[in-house]
């Protein structure tokens, strides 16, 4: 049963990855981003093909990575997302959802259907045992404290930074932030630069510590949404925690049966969803 | 000073004669065509019924799902378990399967219901990946790997095809007429107020949740009637296509091409669906590459789609459901 739970919040620490990407961009600007487990599968299969190419280690393909997520994230922000932010969701939603569909295809084209990882050298092997018959795997250990790091920077970033502020300005009153003088555009096309930041760390995660297929991207985006949910919106530690809850109850389904375990899942959602709609740390409405 | 309300534009008779017209066209098809122009409609109606459901709910009533796929594959198998495991004439099986997927959405109602926006759009997908996920663990409807239809064993063919067909073309003309007489009816009124403001709707007194939850459940009978329709015409029912994303893809696709918020959109949008459909679907993700693309391309230039955009240049409006006010 322990280690049922421990590997319950390992898996739930690669959840919270996924799911700080959506919590961002949804707190900045209301914006719901369908196409994210899709982004996530490509930055896993665009990770491999850097390993292919240039034969670099993990952490050096990692820092290759960043700063090219930060930059598609501001521009495609800026050039594609600004335009469709409205009172309206649809255009966002649609672009969102048509670039999901774009992403799959393109990935299937260039890199066949077939499941592919990302050689990190033995990492994803590697483990170590607390008292006599608990094993825990280095790879998801370093996960997890990759996203208590995450969770807790974001919420440094917004708590005490001038960028935070902007971030909060904007999303509070976007028309009296834009009278303070503060640029909405470039204030929201940061915030996904930000995410596709997180967004790559989690796709080279996924492609290490299993593989990535073409048409992975959406049952992703359904596991961050669900610990978005469960934790509460506009928390970033009610999403470390949604993320915990869901991976929990993950693994106690797989336990159970291998094949109910993902809809275990789901279901520890509904009943959150139904019992406390506004989450387990509910902190912003809508 | 003397007003009037002008409700029809003068378009629309010509609009309705052509309709007539093709219809009667449609009705005698069997009589003239062949048995692959049958099953190529049917499969064409069940997009267009799809589409027209879901230009319901996100272009008159708000609410964007990506989750419709759900009623569309409780439709099929509702149908499927009453043929096959009850025996009930496949035939009378594809109105009570869209009754099925009715009464099932008021309850998921609840549960989408909590959710708004963008949210709500994922929402429904989750409770659509939960269907799917519980329905391939049913063996009694052949679990993952999916069954066949056999309650037509016995039927003959030229009947099956010919019923299918004029099932299919009834239910096109009802969904066309319905929402069309519903949209220009008091009760339609209220839904395209709610559609331009919520807030506004409701300090006019209009039981803005109420009309809401009517959209989703209507949206979710047709739904299930293009779910029924589709598996029945292909006689092959699994999990993983009745429950498919791509349903709301093509979907959402149709209408926004077509043009949303307009009952001539999913009809312009379906005919060019037929065509691309008929003509690049061999090139596999290429196709779908270039489906996502115009998607995406028509939502940041043209949102209002082809027949908003003629409506635009030209002043069409084939059907129109609006009221005008002029004072002569």
């Amino acid at each position: 049963m322990i280690e049922t739970i421990i590997q319950g919040l390992l898996l739930g620490g690669l959840y919270c990855i996924f799911a700080l990407g959506l919590s961002l961009m949804f707190g900045v600007m209301r914006l719901t981003n369908i196409a994210l487990g899709d982004q996530i599968i490509i930055s896993g299969f665009i990770a491999i093909g850097i390993a292919a190419i240039l034969g670099l280690n993990v952490l050096l393909i990692g820092i290759c990575i960043l700063p090219i997520a930060f930059i598609s994230g501001y521009l495609f922000q800026r050039m594609v997302l600004n335009p469709t932010l409205s009172k309206d969701p649809l255009p966002s939603l649609v672009v969102t959802f048509g670039l999901s569909i774009v992403i799959q295809n393109v990935l299937q084209e260039v890199f066949s259907a077939n499941p592919r990882s990302l050689d990190s050298g033995g990492l994803n092997t590697e483990s170590f045992s607390i008292g006599a018959d608990l094993h825990i795997g280095v790879l998801p250990v370093i996960i997890f404290i990759t996203a208590i790091i995450c969770t807790y920077g974001l919420q440094l970033l917004f708590a005490k930074t001038a960028l935070g502020r902007s971030f909060r300005a904007v999303s509070d009153d976007k028309e009296v932030a834009e009278l303070m003088g503060m640029s909405a555009k470039k204030v929201y096309a940061t915030a996904t630069g930000i995410a596709f930041c997180l967004i790559a760390i989690a796709g080279i995660f996924q492609s290490i510590r299993t593989t990535v297929a073409p048409a992975d991207g959406p049952s992703l985006l359904l596991f961050a949404f669900e610990a978005v949910i469960i934790g509460g919106m506009g928390s970033f530690w009610g999403t470390f925690v949604g993320a915990m809850v869901l991976g929990i109850s993950q693994q106690i389904g797989f336990k159970f049966d291998p094949g109910w375990g993902i809809w275990f899942g789901h279901l520890v959602f509904i009943i959150i969803l139904f019992i406390k709609p506004n989450g387990l740390f509910p902190k912003t409405k809508g | 000073m003397n007003a009037e309300v002008v409700r029809n534009t003068g378009n629309n008779y010509v609009g309705i004669g052509l309709a007539v017209l093709v219809v009667i066209a449609a009705a005698t098809l069997p009589l003239w065509g062949n048995a692959y122009w049958m099953h190529e409609f049917v499969n064409i109606a069940c997009f267009f019924i799809f589409a027209m459901m879901w230009n319901l709910l996100a272009g008159y009533g708000g609410m964007v799902s990506v989750g419709q796929q759900a009623f569309f594959g409780i439709g099929g198998y509702a149908m499927l378990a009453m043929g096959n495991l009850a025996g009930f004439n496949p035939f009378i099986t594809v109105p009570l399967a869209a009754i099925c997927a009715a009464l099932l959405s008021y309850p998921l109602s609840k549960l989408a219901f909590r959710l708004h926006g963008g949210y709500f759009a994922i929402g429904t997908w989750v409770i659509s990946e939960v269907i799917r996920l519980s329905v391939a663990n049913i063996p009694a409807v052949g679990a993952g790997a999916g069954t066949s239809l056999t309650a037509f064993r016995g039927m003959d063919r030229t009947m099956r095809q010919y019923g299918t067909y004029w099932i299919a073309l009834a239910c096109v003309v009802a969904t066309i007429v319905l929402i069309y007489l519903f949209l220009r009816s008091k009760q339609g009124l209220a839904l395209q107020a709610i559609r331009d403001s919520e807030v506004a709707a409701e300090s006019q007194g209009i039981n803005v949740k109420q009309m809401k939850l009517a959209v989703y459940v209507v949206a979710a009978f047709g739904c299930g009637l293009a779910g029924a329709l589709y598996f029945m015409s292909n006689l092959r029912i699994s999990p993983d296509a009745a429950f498919s994303v791509n349903w709301t893809a093509f979907g959402i696709f149709i209408v926004m091409i077509g043009g949303i918020g307009r009952i001539e959109g999913p009809i312009i949008g379906t005919i060019l669906f037929w065509l691309i459909n008929h003509y690049f679907s061999d090139y596999g993700t290429w196709y779908l590459i270039g489906l996502g693309s115009l998607a995406i391309l028509m939502t940041l230039f043209a949102k209002e789609g082809i027949a908003g955009l003629t409506h635009k240049r030209f002043g069409w409006d084939v059907l129109p459901t609006k009221r005008i006010f002029k004072a002569s």
